[in-house]
């Protein structure tokens, strides 16, 4: 199962990656947040999948799943939420005042 | 257990939280933050005190024991560094006050400025890998918002890159974590070290280690620097006082904690790796700072030197070293944040960051012109002031530990940096004077507080060497042997 999903992080971390090197600016923000997508994944996986019950004592199992990392994915996902949220309304705010979203526009120059 | 380790931390988030209630007083902002500075001060010296007695101090959060809960470590290289940040973090207070400009102050300013300081002293303080991370980007955001406050068509371009580069390397550093965790098990740094020790630092461990090395060098300006003079010349002076002064040494200090705790055990690789990329940033940086004639520029390039000698000082890690790399941190803290605040005031004055356009200011602001031939000599490290102590105690280390070249690198690029420096001091200060000098805007108290203040504290810092190197010994002590700050967490 761990290779199955190493594999599939693989695929998400590509594209996170491709997308990042492109021009045009939600574009690249869509590769932040899948790039983000396949880190959380990673560290699910790296915790190892075994099969065991929910981490809730009321379960009353054999066996339950690590649950460090999913209190580690959750603090990460809120704060990946936040700074998405505020990269867009940035890319907003940037595209109403310089007109543009490509990045190869958006190079810096003397002046200004 | 000390609960006083958490005051670096609640003092600046309560300051900040009660700062959010009144946006619209600026004067009741700014008297509220700059009495939480001043608590938060007050805070840091008496942690140096107890730590100075009573030996590295430890505070379990919510009473788990390591390696359960979160545990907070204030051992003598963190305390030192949260009072550097408390006082560069008051001085440059001091500073925003004339410069800022009310519509910023309005928009909630303060408290970001704040934030800021919650995230930088939770960085130091903290003993746990991913509290670390949460407290990166507890900084990273509000540096964010600071950067971009003000809206000017530069500083929402220069912030889209800023944001960018550093989602990346939280990303990276999220990987990390992940791959250590997956390894070793825990996520607290004196368990690690510790369970690395037994299991022995090999093939995966190292390969994580170079991870976390390019995680912090992101963050640092550890010749993966490319971001760094766009997006700190985009905010005002002040602003880019404060980050010059902390957001990259906080990066250094990760590197410094995680090579001499963590991964010390392989220097042959990791090590080697730092030592090179360090004579790389110190050769691109000075390159930068001999290359440019705009203020803004130099300054920032300057910044990216003092990173690759820090850094170089941690690669070499004899004794020596990393007293030297503590004690040129310090420094370089304050001497930073001085070097900004005269760099932007001068800006400021002369309305233009090229050297071309200036001159002769010298005979009108006598004071300044002087303050900053002393942040040049300091920064440069010449004897009587602060950075001496520092270079040359690395240098030292660098010669025993036969690292040549890299020494005739680290020494070459001091050269830049006074050149640089003082290309600066005799374009704008000597020469034909600008026209009209006497329309220039007259200095403000603000400047004047923080700047004579930060510049006394370089100078004390230079002729008491003897004495900040006791603090600064205990902080390499510690350092050089992992284990007291291992038996100080996980054994109480």
């Amino acid at each position: 199962m761990e290779l199955y999903m190493s594999l599939a992080i693989g695929v998400i971390f590509t594209v996170g990656v491709y997308l990042i090197l492109s021009k045009s600016l939600l574009r690249i923000i869509l590769g932040t947040s899948i790039l983000t997508h396949g880190v959380h994944l990673l560290l699910l996986t790296m915790s190892k999948l075994k099969t065991g019950s929910a981490p809730l004592l009321g379960e009353k199992a054999e066996t339950y799943v690590d649950p460090l990392p999913q209190a580690l994915i959750l603090t990460s996902i809120v704060i990946s939420f936040g700074v998405t949220s505020f990269f867009f309304v940035l890319a907003y705010k940037a595209y109403q005042k310089l007109g543009t979203d490509d990045m190869e526009q958006l190079r810096g120059n003397d002046d200004e | 257990m000390n609960n006083l380790l958490v005051f670096p931390l609640l003092i600046p988030l309560c300051t900040a939280v009660i700062l959010l209630f009144f946006k619209n007083s600026v004067t009741g902002q700014r008297w509220v933050s700059a009495i939480g500075m001043l608590f938060n001060l007050a805070a840091a010296i008496v942690l140096i005190y107890q730590v100075k007695t009573e030996g590295i101090q430890t505070l379990h959060m919510g009473g788990w024991l390591p390696p359960y809960g979160i545990v907070f470590v204030g051992d003598m290289l963190a305390a030192l560094l949260v009072l550097a940040t408390s006082i560069v973090g008051t001085f440059c207070l001091f500073f925003t006050f004339g410069t800022i400009g009310k519509e910023r102050e309005k928009y909630y300013f303060y408290p970001f400025y704040q934030f800021l300081l919650v995230g930088v002293s939770g960085s130091f303080l903290t003993g746990d890998l991913f509290n670390l991370f949460v407290c990166f980007e507890v900084m990273l955001i509000s540096s964010y918002a600071l950067i971009v406050l003000g809206g000017t068509k530069k500083q929402l371009r220069e912030t889209l890159k800023y944001i960018l580069i550093n989602i990346l390397s939280s990303t990276l550093f999220v990987a990390a974590v992940a791959y250590l965790y997956g390894v070793v098990g825990t996520l607290n740094m004196a368990d690690l070290s510790q369970r690395i020790a037994e299991v022995g630092q090999s093939g995966v461990l190292n390969v994580i280690a170079i991870l976390f090395m390019i995680v912090f060098s992101l963050k640092a300006g550890l010749f993966l620097f490319f971001w760094l003079p766009g997006s700190y010349s985009a905010p005002p002076a002040a602003v880019s006082a404060l980050f010059g002064a902390l957001l990259t040494k906080v990066g250094v200090y990760a590197l410094i904690r995680t090579f001499t705790l963590i991964f010390y055990h392989e220097p042959a690789i990791t090590h080697h790796w730092m030592a090179w990329m360090a004579a790389a940033t110190m050769v691109l940086g000075a390159f930068g700072a001999a290359a440019y004639s705009d203020i803004g520029r130099i300054l920032n390039y300057n910044v990216i030197i003092s990173v690759g000698f820090l850094a170089f000082g941690l690669a070499v890690s004899s004794k020596e070293a990393l007293d030297g790399v503590v004690f040129y941190l310090l420094h370089d803290m304050v001497a930073k944040a001085l070097l900004f605040i005269i760099g932007g005031m001068l800006m400021y004055i002369a309305g233009t960051g090229r050297l071309k356009e200036m001159g002769g200011l010298i005979k009108r602001y006598p004071f300044m012109g002087w303050m900053f031939f002393i942040t040049a000599l300091a920064i440069a490290g010449i004897p009587p002031l602060s950075g001496f102590t520092g270079k040359l105690l690395i240098i030292m280390g660098g010669f025993q530990e036969k690292y040549f070249w890299l020494t005739a690198v680290s020494l070459a690029s001091s050269f830049i940096v006074l050149y640089s420096l003082i290309k600066i001091f005799m374009a704008a200060f000597w020469g034909a004077e600008m026209k009209n000098t006497d329309s220039l805007p007259a200095v403000n108290k603000g400047f004047i507080v923080s700047a004579a203040g930060l510049c006394l504290i370089v100078v004390a810092m230079g002729i008491g060497s003897e004495w900040v190197y006791q603090y600064v010994s205990e902080a390499g002590h510690t350092l050089i042997n992992p284990a007291q700050y291992i038996d100080a967490v996980l054994k109480e």
